[in-house]
């Protein structure tokens, strides 16, 4: 948490307890995983804290935390101040709403069950978390070779900054020195008793269209002009900013640890398209994998390559460490790409909905990910979870996740081409 | 009208402490109606005039240059900020009354701003701690303004100000706090007013007469005795 908020101060704690709250029990969660495969605690204990973490995950992801989000938003808007807890109670009753309506054009429904068991809420909260996951896998999985190969670098010379810092500082001058008409008309006019004031009401903009001083009509044309050049400093300050980035990216591969995230990058690269590849056969032919990756590989290599070795022993270390690593890395990535992301978007004013939002995020993606490890484990240690969650549709889930993924992907890819293609042009030209 | 003589002042401080209302009340004597982020830089110019009342009265232009962004940002937009921080007059830093962590930051923001121009006397900072001995021969003058004054309740403010004094103590300037919404804490004739008056003339001063380099007699001095005793009641 002090991480996330080394620049501002977290005024409400219920803010940072609700968040800390959240990834608490996230954790637990994928302990209880981990304590399935090493089998510690008995057997019947672990179904009951499985039950527990998981009502008191939906009662945060679905009642607390969206509520929190309408009534600090309805803080910030000032008009509505009075009634803030009216206006949020109205948020939170439309989000129940919309998170109900989603519920149906996918086959989750089953009418067994009531209105407000655990099986309708997790598959909607299941559908969400699992879009989202989709959708971050994707153009991680395009952004990660991009950004780490230096094949797509291009080339920043110093000469490059300099002829980009010399423009941005011409602009500047321009706009000090019509500022400096525009301070100096203004001056001239409140010294000769003609205050300048904007028009206001009905009466005063019938007014100023008859009666126009020729000294506030140029104030206006200098001004448009001024607004133009504002905008095209910001621009070239954009701009200069993403050429220091990109030279100081260049250096950074020539260094060793470069040349070894390079490496890497290709390696990802590969993997990642080995998976766009998997999603699109899955969707083509309908096809759903039963068993997991561990046992597969296990038996590949006894059949094929006559290795004798106890199935069962390794299969259970092998898909333990797995499945921790596959955890430590989602995690690990989840809260980087948080923290980048608050960083760009911070400000004092809604850093309280932002980390509810964050944790709400949070929370919906430690629960997809849980439905979605299913697949990655052996047969064994599946029966746990199918029966926690109850009888869901876990195939489709597994489809609409690679749906999603591959259209994330293709369109990252699109996107990613759109920008890389755009910039080299605006620099050649002078 | 552009053959007056120009002085340059930085407006520096961390995002949203209310630079840019700061510059629109100074320049426009109005405030600002929809107050947005800055992206990069935003540049006002006031009139001000040197030495007013005097027989040497002279109108100088002032820009200010409010830039945009935070101390943490990344290597890369502090590269393409100090492109701004060329030929300085004179500093504004700014803070958030209500925000102590803004003030806190104030310390990196000026050795932001300051490193740039202490090539030439051959003084390089590589770490960003704050040190007192490189503010005794800082020739740059600075003023510490303080926003949000009305939503620090009447009880707590004399803690406030008094942090505050500290503040403008350790970077051996004066200092100022307002409210950015009402324009009657800058009204000619108030304390205020006055200060901000001799700030600018300072600047113009610094710039424009003590061309030499010669410190302004009598600062050293107060510099010392200020610090000796008051240093005991520093408060962290």
């Amino acid at each position: 948490m002090r991480q996330l908020f080394k620049d501002y101060e977290v005024r409400q704690y219920v803010v940072q307890v609700i968040f800390s709250v959240t990834f608490a029990f996230s954790c637990t969660m994928f302990e209880l995983i981990i304590f399935e495969i090493l089998k510690v605690l008995n057997s019947s204990s672990r179904y009951f804290h499985w039950k527990m973490n998981l009502c008191v995950i939906l009662l945060i992801l679905v009642f607390m935390v969206p509520f929190y989000i309408g009534y600090f938003i309805v803080s910030n808007i000032r008009l509505l101040h009075r009634q803030r807890l009216l206006f949020s109670c109205l948020l939170w009753l439309t989000f129940m709403y919309f998170f109900w309506k989603l519920g149906d054009p996918f086959p989750i429904l089953s009418p067994k069950h009531g209105i407000l068991s655990i099986e309708q809420l997790i598959s909607r909260v299941g559908v969400i978390g699992v879009t989202l996951m989709a959708l971050l896998s994707g153009f991680g999985a395009v952004n990660c070779p991009y950004t780490y190969m230096s094949y797509f670098l291009r080339n920043v010379t110093d000469a490059d900054i300099l002829a980009l810092e010399r423009r941005l500082l011409q602009t500047m001058d321009m706009i000090i020195s019509k500022k400096k008409r525009m301070a100096m008309t203004r001056r001239t006019m409140f010294q000769k008793g003609e205050v300048h004031n904007k028009p206001s009401g009905f009466w005063g903009m019938i007014k100023s269209v008859t009666t126009s001083a020729p000294g506030s009509e140029n104030l206006t044309l200098i001004q448009q002009e001024v607004d133009a050049l504002e905008e095209l400093s910001r621009q070239l300050f954009l701009e200069t900013a993403d050429l220091y980035a990109t030279k100081e990216r260049i250096e950074y591969s020539k260094t060793f640890k470069g040349k070894y995230f390079n490496f890497l990058g290709y390696f990802f690269s590969i993997y990642c398209v080995w998976k766009i590849f998997m999603a699109t056969i899955n969707i083509v032919f309908d096809r759903v994998g039963k068993t997991d990756p561990v046992t597969r590989g296990i038996e590949i290599t006894v059949n094929y390559l006559g290795i004798q070795f106890d199935v069962k022993f390794w299969s259970q270390h092998i898909s333990f460490i797995l499945v921790g690593i596959i955890i430590v890395t989602s995690i690990r990535g989840l809260l980087i790409t948080l923290t980048k992301f608050f960083y760009a978007i911070s400000s004092s004013k809604s850093s309280n909905v932002i980390v509810l939002l964050l944790a709400q995020i949070m929370g919906m993606y430690f629960v997809s990910s849980v439905l979605l490890i299913r697949m990655s484990m052996p047969l064994e240690y599946r029966t746990i979870i199918t029966e926690v969650l109850g009888e869901l549709q876990f195939n489709f889930y597994h489809r609409w996740f690679d749906v999603i993924f591959l259209v994330s992907a293709l369109s990252s890819i699109l996107f990613l081409y759109l920008a890389h293609k755009q910039a080299p042009e605006k620099h050649m030209a002078p | 009208m552009a053959s007056l003589d120009r002085v340059k002042v930085l407006v520096l401080g961390d995002s949203g402490v209310g630079k840019s209302s700061l510059v629109h009340l100074l320049c426009q004597n109005q405030v600002l109606g929809n107050p947005s982020w800055t992206v990069g830089c935003s540049v006002d110019v006031r009139v001000h005039d040197y030495k007013e009342g005097t027989p040497e009265e002279k109108t100088y232009y002032i820009e200010l240059w409010d830039v945009g962004g935070s101390v943490g940002s990344a290597s890369s937009v502090k590269s393409t900020r100090a492109v701004f921080y060329n030929s300085v007059n004179g500093i504004i830093l700014v803070h958030d009354l209500t925000n102590k962590k803004s003030s806190q930051n104030l310390y990196r923001w000026s050795l932001e701003a300051l490193n740039r121009d202490l090539v030439p006397t051959g003084v390089l900072v590589t770490n960003g701690d704050y040190d007192r001995e490189q503010f005794a021969d800082n020739q740059i003058p600075l003023l510490v303004i303080g926003t949000k004054l009305d939503q620090i309740h009447e009880g707590k403010r004399h803690e406030v100000l008094t942090r505050t004094a500290f503040l403008a103590e350790d970077f051996n300037a004066e200092e100022i706090n307002l409210d950015c919404t009402n324009p009657r804490y800058l009204a000619a004739g108030s304390s205020n007013a006055v200060k901000l008056s001799r700030f600018f003339d300072k600047v113009i001063e610094k710039r424009y007469f003590l061309r030499e380099g010669n410190q302004i007699p009598g600062f050293p001095d107060r510099k010392r005795f200020g610090g000796g005793t008051l240093k005991s009641l520093h408060y962290d």
